[in-house]
């Protein structure tokens, strides 16, 4: 039975066509390079994916049933995690806080309940440590380098243990040591048996930790292969246009 | 590498100490303690039993609202409408007291017009997505007109059969504190704890650091933008109950300017007006220290109309503050 699987997806606004018959398949414990220009259909299929927009037409199936996502919190809920470009993260709090933010581990006293920090800073610890980062939980993101802010964004998507974990151009504006170590925060979550799919720009970090690469032009996918049977240049070529299709 | 994850995970950037020598409100304290160690030396009359009842009760008005107005600064918004909820509350207070209804009744009827202002203020905010500024800006003429036409320009003085209650309620001590100092205590320690140990109290602060970031991991956004600017209008609506009583009196001006005051406080006390920070005894101690300027100014000899030029300086020394202390750890 397949992971997760997109069956001709399709979203129109008004009279763009965004995605035209997109197909997209993944298992568990694969890293899937989603690839293309900008104004391909990427972040538009990424926010299908997240439960940000419904898709005009096709199918999105989950664990061999047929899902719907209705908005962000539906599609976590039914173990489809994001790491959004900015990372959402609120500067003025602590790393703890931030993993679990919408999500606070409470504990009751009496008609009350309150937050429970203690918690909160074990297991983001435990997080980190499964990452392999060393970030501290009581730090305020505000202070932190980009190679940390990812690992508490990638924390975050630890705590609902999840099937599938997005990620939205994660090395884009960091600098060449933390692209490494974000690099290896993704080889981490595949260890897991987590699904990554990876929307980069980079071509070195896409070939660096996929499995597979999925290359969008103008709306629709023009090429889906295991990443040993391609090269840089094919996959340039096929963002560019020079090559139709693979 | 000597040291493991486990260890890295253990560790703060700053320690408590430290945490506290580079928080505003503390620098505002000291900035207290200085005045009052001045003013002790200056006037005879400071440092007495009553000077220190009289400076408490008056800015407990104020900071009873600051409690309210933190909550909306610290979400990135601004509540302009407070000081004319005030006057609206107070006036109909008075009216419903007037009129032969019970004290329970009275305080009911002035919370619930000033919740109803909230209300109005946080659906427009949250729900059709105006700007705070504008939408109590629209509320600061509205509630203060109300006010007026409710009143027909008549001051109230009679307040009924439960006069006696109500006069105590504002105007009453215990233990020789003012009644509405001793809510203003009770209100810090409740927010305080409400701030830092609930869901609400975090989300406000998640709200004013990343308003995106929030919505997207499930922060409900406008329920919690609702409810801090129903939150600040019922804080007004508690001080005008107490301001009524103690005066003895509910004009329809009553709460004129306060809405600066009540900013001021808040912002003094470390209050960010871009949303993110802020705190409860910061309000507090802000309210205190405006009051405290006044005071001193005034047992000085020092003309009354220099109040708003010290209070003015204090408010921009305090942004500035905030500033390089910003820049330095940014």
């Amino acid at each position: 039975m397949r992971l997760f699987e997109l069956r001709g997806i399709s979203k129109n606004f008004g009279a763009i066509q965004a995605l035209t018959e997109v197909d997209l398949k993944i298992d568990a414990g694969e890293v899937l390079g989603l690839m293309g220009d900008n104004g391909a259909g990427k972040s538009t299929l990424i926010k299908i994916m997240a439960g940000n927009f419904l898709p005009s037409g096709g199918e999105i199936w989950l664990k061999g049933a047929k899902v719907e996502f209705h908005n962000p919190v539906d599609a976590r809920r039914k173990g489809i995690e994001v790491v959004y470009q900015d990372l959402a993260l609120c500067d003025n709090l602590t790393a703890a806080e931030n993993v679990f933010l919408g999500r606070e581990a409470k504990r009751r006293i009496g008609p009350f309940s309150f937050i429970d920090y203690a918690t909160m800073f074990r297991e983001a610890a435990r997080h980190f440590a499964e990452l392999k980062s060393e970030t501290r939980p009581r730090d305020l993101v505000k202070q932190m380098s980009g190679g940390q802010r990812q690992a508490v964004a990638i924390a975050r998507t630890r705590l609902s243990n999840p099937d599938i974990v997005l990620m939205d151009e994660p090395t884009a504006a960091i600098s060449v040591r933390q692209v490494a170590e974000v690099l290896d925060l993704i080889r981490r979550l595949r260890d897991q048996n987590v699904a990554v799919i990876l929307i980069s720009h980079r071509m070195p970090d896409v070939f660096a930790v996929c499995d597979h690469v999925s290359v969008m032009r103008r709306g629709k996918v023009v090429a889906d292969k295991p990443i040993r049977q391609t090269s840089p240049e094919e996959v340039t070529g096929l963002i560019t246009g020079a090559i139709e299709f693979a | 590498m000597s040291v493991s994850l486990e260890e890295i995970a253990q560790r703060r950037e700053h320690g408590p100490l430290r945490h506290m020598v580079r928080s505003q409100p503390f620098w505002v304290t000291v900035a207290l303690v200085l005045i009052c160690v001045v003013m002790s030396q200056v006037s005879e009359v400071f440092f007495t039993e009553d000077n220190f009842f009289n400076v408490t009760r008056n800015f407990a008005f104020i900071g009873i609202i600051a409690m309210g107005m933190t909550a909306v600064i610290i979400t990135g918004g601004i509540d302009l409408s407070v000081g004319s909820i005030v006057g609206l509350s107070g006036i109909v207070v008075g009216m419903v007291l007037h009129a032969g209804h019970s004290l329970g009744a009275g305080i009911a009827a002035g919370l619930l017009t000033a919740l109803a202002c909230g209300l109005v203020n946080g659906i427009l905010i949250a729900y059709v997505r105006l700007s705070s500024f504008i939408v109590t800006l629209g509320m600061f003429g509205i509630a203060r007109s109300l006010a007026q036409v409710l009143s027909e320009n008549h001051m109230i003085y009679e307040f009924g059969p439960d006069e006696k209650l109500f006069f105590a309620l504002g105007g009453g001590t215990i233990y020789g504190f003012a009644n509405p100092f001793i809510l203003l205590v009770a209100l810090i320690v409740v927010f305080m704890i409400v701030f830092r140990y609930t869901t609400w109290g975090r989300w406000v602060f998640a709200l004013g650091g990343n308003e995106n970031a929030a919505r997207l991991t499930g922060v409900p956004v406008n329920r919690m933008k609702l409810s801090v600017y129903m939150l600040s209008a019922l804080m007004a609506g508690i001080s005008a109950v107490l301001l009524v009583g103690w005066q003895g009196a509910a004009i329809n001006a009553m709460g004129t300017g306060y809405e600066l005051r009540v900013i001021a406080s808040s912002v003094i006390g470390g209050a960010d007006l871009m949303g993110g920070a802020g705190g409860a005894y910061g309000a507090f101690i802000g309210a205190a220290l405006i009051e405290v300027i006044r005071n001193s100014l005034l047992l000085a000899g020092v003309d009354a109309n220099w109040e708003g030029t010290f209070v003015g300086l204090f408010i921009v020394f305090a942004v500035l503050l905030s500033k390089f202390r910003g820049m330095r750890s940014g």
